[in-house]
């Protein structure tokens, strides 16, 4: 029963949606520093995604997903976190202590927070646009 | 050895894999590993019947003092050898009785990481240890018992020994966490070696109370006995295995082990011996009116379990000898005719005795077994049941309390277990060849090594308990108990004494008995009304009670109304809260106005948003209101300088809107279906919820009882966790096992949703038909 298809509406979303994806993974890497993080670019990437939703439908969105089920990336979202866990049992620290690295060509500060930050996002992504996408197929079976 | 039943867990988990590479051959292959286990006990039995115990340290939560440490006495060897030994003879003896059977995988499964339990059972040094494994027991031997899971019977036999022993366990824990209260210790070794002053401490009879209630659902004390005959609905190798020689032991492990720290007050002598004693006189009393031989012995279990929990209560010297001594018989030939009931419910397809007849002449092998075990059980010399009975008899024939109670007691169920050995050895294998529902032939091989070595060992013990060390092995157990060294030295002939003399008697009219079951049984009949109100009644009423009144409190709270939720949340809340707020503080209240005029705008929309949303007549006009408060609220966080707040705020407040409109048209009409006196209700609630937070908020403004966290965190966001935005650090790294938490209800709050509406979409009518959409009333 959502309309989709106004011109206007599918322009925008075809070009709004990348930006918003991007401005998404911009907020999740600075997020450690300045405002921003998993949480917050999940939903911003959430909002992108539900307005390609509301402009093309759920078969389109699936296909610009791909692979990927919103399902598989709330799991992967899941298993980042829980992987997270698992370098401080090799330094010998406790439970979820934080572990750095500095890769040395590009000077990137790789962490397990990031990592951690990483599956926040995924999972929020994917439950938010899991969510919309159940609600919106219910809406097209529907007489 | 940590590592050896953690070995096993893993053995465990890959048994499936083992029985699709061996085929038939997994069971013996399964079998070498408590075998190799009892060799390693057996290799520092020296050591330890020394009088050495064994530490093996492992530190397991050394933040909260809880280790993994194994502590291995004479109890413990006993016990663990038992369990190793009897284990592989049962793996073995699976191999043929379950031979061909599409489930063998899973029954691996079960049955080892039982005995892994139960070995991590009687080796845990740590109070919470023992319960962890404690529990483990129960959990898998929940799946052993129903085994034959398309079998309701077996189903609700395996629940009600999962609810009475966990319910026991429950008051265990309770138990433990008194006694290490009480002790100040949290392992045996410490809690043993700690001195007299438990038995003087407040706490010492609540302690026993629980750790009594836990040991007596364990080991199917009365008034609990009643789940162990039902879960006879495990198959024979289960039974032989769990409910013989070991898991109904764990109870009676416990007592002993706690014995020489708990023991030898009014309360413990009283209990334990008069419990023991009407449990070990139901067992036998019971046994009889039993024609299924799997029933008959379980019974007679029972009686072995309540004697060896009389023999605590006594508590003598002597005694303690008796409890190893008649402990170790009962494992040895209780074990064996177990199995030997599984090969003639494998062969003849009956577990009736009374049905089978004249099976000497197919099954020498199996009736030679039978035999053997059954005089032991009967304590006929030269057997090791023998020395058991006579040390039994002895050891009540010089208790000190109710003395001609307990010998009463004792003697009857002497009488009762002697005719029941006769019924279980004689019936199936004497008399005139009956027609069965199978064509019995001799079972195979390996079905016959576990018991034949079972009914091997009560033979030669009885005959010679000195030359397989048994003496020792006993001596260190009942040190172990006793708390210091005891001399035992076990032998077929103590003279001509009362207990000879009373041993004499029971077996003449035992067999008297056994000649007359025909008609005692018919006799007995007469009882049945009463048994039908015993406490398995009680345990039914209790059940149907819990079902009854969890009916009447989902009906009630969770009625489906989401209305009915939120007020039941908030009144609970606020009463909650709102006491404690009363009680604890007196609430302040403290006004300085000097907000900017831009704030008091924010404010106040907020507030006509609020004020909107109650009175408004659509929908949209509702949510509308509640959206405006939402982002004057995500201002507030702006104009208070929490950018990652206000984002987030904002974000959400976008998605709720979206979520709306997704819903919005799939709302019912907006209509009014509450009283008035039901909204002046919600709204006294609603306005009650304010006054609270307003109050909490003023009280927690001007209260600072301790240093803020939040100059730590701003202090070392930057050196330690190498980030600015101190939220973002919260997130990930401060608080991240709530971030993690938090990570795991959001998903399962997305799959419900999305399962929620593809059930519905899947299956629409039928769903609808039940559950007719309600009115919402806004």
């Amino acid at each position: 029963m959502v309309k989709s298809g106004t011109i206007i509406l599918n322009t925008a979303a075809r070009f709004l949606m990348p930006l918003q994806l991007m401005f998404s993974v911009f907020l999740l890497l600075r997020g450690h520093d300045e405002p921003g993080g998993g949480f917050i670019a999940g939903l911003v990437a959430a909002g992108g995604f539900t307005l390609y939703l509301f402009a093309f439908g759920v078969s389109a969105t699936r296909e610009v997903l791909r692979m990927l089920d919103p399902r598989d990336l709330i799991g992967i979202g899941l298993l980042l976190g829980m992987i997270s866990v698992v370098p401080a049992w090799f330094m010998d620290q406790p439970f979820l202590t934080a572990q750095w690295w500095t890769i040395p060509v590009i000077e990137f500060k790789a962490s397990t927070p990031l990592i951690f930050d990483i599956g926040v996002y995924l999972t929020v992504l994917g439950s938010v646009i899991g969510m919309v996408m159940a609600l919106m197929e219910v809406d097209k079976d529907e007489p | 050895m940590q590592l050896a039943i953690l070995l096993g867990f893993l053995l465990a988990a890959s048994a499936p894999l083992i029985n699709r590479w061996f085929g038939e051959q997994a069971s013996f292959i399964l079998a070498l590993f408590p075998a190799t286990i009892a060799a390693w006990l057996l290799s520092q039995a020296g050591t330890v019947v020394a009088g050495e115990p064994l530490l093996l340290e492992w530190a397991w939560v050394p933040s909260l003092g809880i280790t993994l440490t194994f502590m291995i006495d004479g109890l413990s060897l006993l016990f663990g050898l038992l369990i190793t030994i009897i284990g592989t003879c049962v793996l073995v003896y699976a191999g043929g009785y379950l031979r061909g059977s599409p489930d063998i995988a899973r029954f691996h499964v079960a049955m080892l990481a039982f005995m892994m339990s139960m070995l991590g059972l009687v080796m845990a040094d740590g109070l919470l240890t023992l319960f962890v494994f404690w529990e483990l027991t129960s959990v898998t031997s929940y799946l052993l018992i129903g085994f034959n899971h398309t079998d309701l019977k077996a189903r609700n036999s395996a629940r009600q020994g999962l609810f009475v022993t966990v319910a026991g366990g429950l008051a265990l824990m309770g138990g433990l966490v008194l006694l290490g209260i009480a002790s100040g210790s949290w392992s045996f070794s410490e809690v043993l070696a700690g001195g007299e002053d438990l038995r003087q401490h407040p706490l010492y009879t609540p302690m026993v109370v629980c750790l009594l209630l836990g040991a007596f659902t364990k080991s199917a004390q009365f008034p609990f006995h009643f789940w162990l005959p039902n879960a006879m609905a495990a198959p024979s190798p289960v039974s032989a295995y769990l409910h013989s020689a070991t898991m109904v032991k764990a109870g009676i492990y416990l007592m002993a082990r706690l014995q020489p720290e708990l023991g030898g007050t009014e309360l413990w002598v009283w209990t334990l011996s008069l419990v023991g004693a009407l449990t070990m006189f139901t067992g036998a009393f019971l046994a009889i009116h039993h024609t299924n031989i799997k029933k008959l012995l379980a019974y007679s279990t029972i009686m072995a379990l309540g004697t060896l929990t009389m023999l605590l209560g006594i508590g003598s010297d002597y005694a303690m000898t008796a409890f190893v001594t008649f402990m170790l018989a009962h494992s040895l030939y209780k074990g064996a005719l177990f199995m030997v009931a599984g090969i003639l419910d494998h062969e003849t397809g009956t577990q009736d005795v009374t049905e089978m007849g004249g099976l000497c002449r197919v099954m020498p092998v199996t009736a030679v077994i039978a035999f053997v075990t059954a005089l032991s059980l009967s304590g006929v010399p030269p057997l090791f049941g023998f020395i058991g009975k006579e040390l039994m008899l002895e050891a009540v024939l010089g208790a000190e309390g109710f003395q001609a109670v307990l010998l009463g007691l004792a003697f009857a169920s002497a009488i009762l277990t002697i005719a029941v050995a006769a019924i279980v050895a004689i019936r199936p294998f004497f008399g005139k060849v009956r027609q069965t529902p199978l064509t019995p032939h001799e079972a195979p091989f390996s079905m016959l090594v576990g018991p034949g070595l079972l009914a091997f060992g009560s033979l030669f013990f009885g005959l010679a308990p000195a030359f397989f060390g048994i003496d020792a092995l006993l001596t260190a157990a009942a040190s172990a108990i006793v708390g210091q060294t005891l001399e035992v030295s076990l032998s077929l002939w103590y003279g001509v004494n009362a207990a000879l003399i009373l041993s004499i008697v029971s077996l003449a009219l035992g067999f008297l008995l056994f000649k007359r079951w025909d008609s005692v049984r018919g006799r007995l009949s007469v009882l049945a009304p009463i048994q039908r109100r015993g406490p398995e009644a009680g345990y039914e009423g209790v059940l149907n009670a819990i079902v009854h009144v969890s009916h009447w409190q989902t009906r009630l709270l969770q009625n489906g109304y989401m209305r009915n939720y939120i007020l039941v949340m908030l009144v609970v809340l606020i009463a909650l809260v709102g006491y404690s707020l009363l009680v604890r503080h007196a609430p302040v209240l403290r006004f300085e106005l000097d907000a900017r005029f831009h704030e008091v705008i924010v404010v106040s929309t907020m507030a006509m948003g609020a004020l909107f949303a109650t009175i408004s007549r659509s929908r949209l006009g509702a949510v509308v209101s509640v959206g405006i408060m939402g982002f004057s609220i995500a201002l507030i966080f702006i104009l208070f300088s929490a950018p990652d707040l206000g984002i987030t705020q904002l974000l959400v407040e976008t998605l709720t809107v979206i979520l709306l409109v997704l819903v919005l048209f799939r709302l019912p009409r907006f209509s009014h279906l509450s009283t008035s006196l039901e909204r002046f209700r919600d709204g006294a609630v609603a306005a009650a919820m304010g006054v609270l937070i307003f109050l909490l908020v003023m009280t927690a403004w001007s209260i600072d009882q301790f240093e803020p966290i939040s100059t730590y965190m701003v202090e070392n966001s930057a050196p330690l966790a190498f980030g600015r935005n101190i939220v973002n650090v919260i997130l990930v790294d401060y608080r991240a096992l709530d971030t993690l938490g938090e990570m795991f209800v959001l998903a399962l709050a997305a799959i419900g949703v999305i399962a929620m509406l593809k059930f519905n979409h899947g299956a629409p009518s039928a769903k609808r038909k039940k559950a007719p959409r309600e009115p919402y009333d806004g």
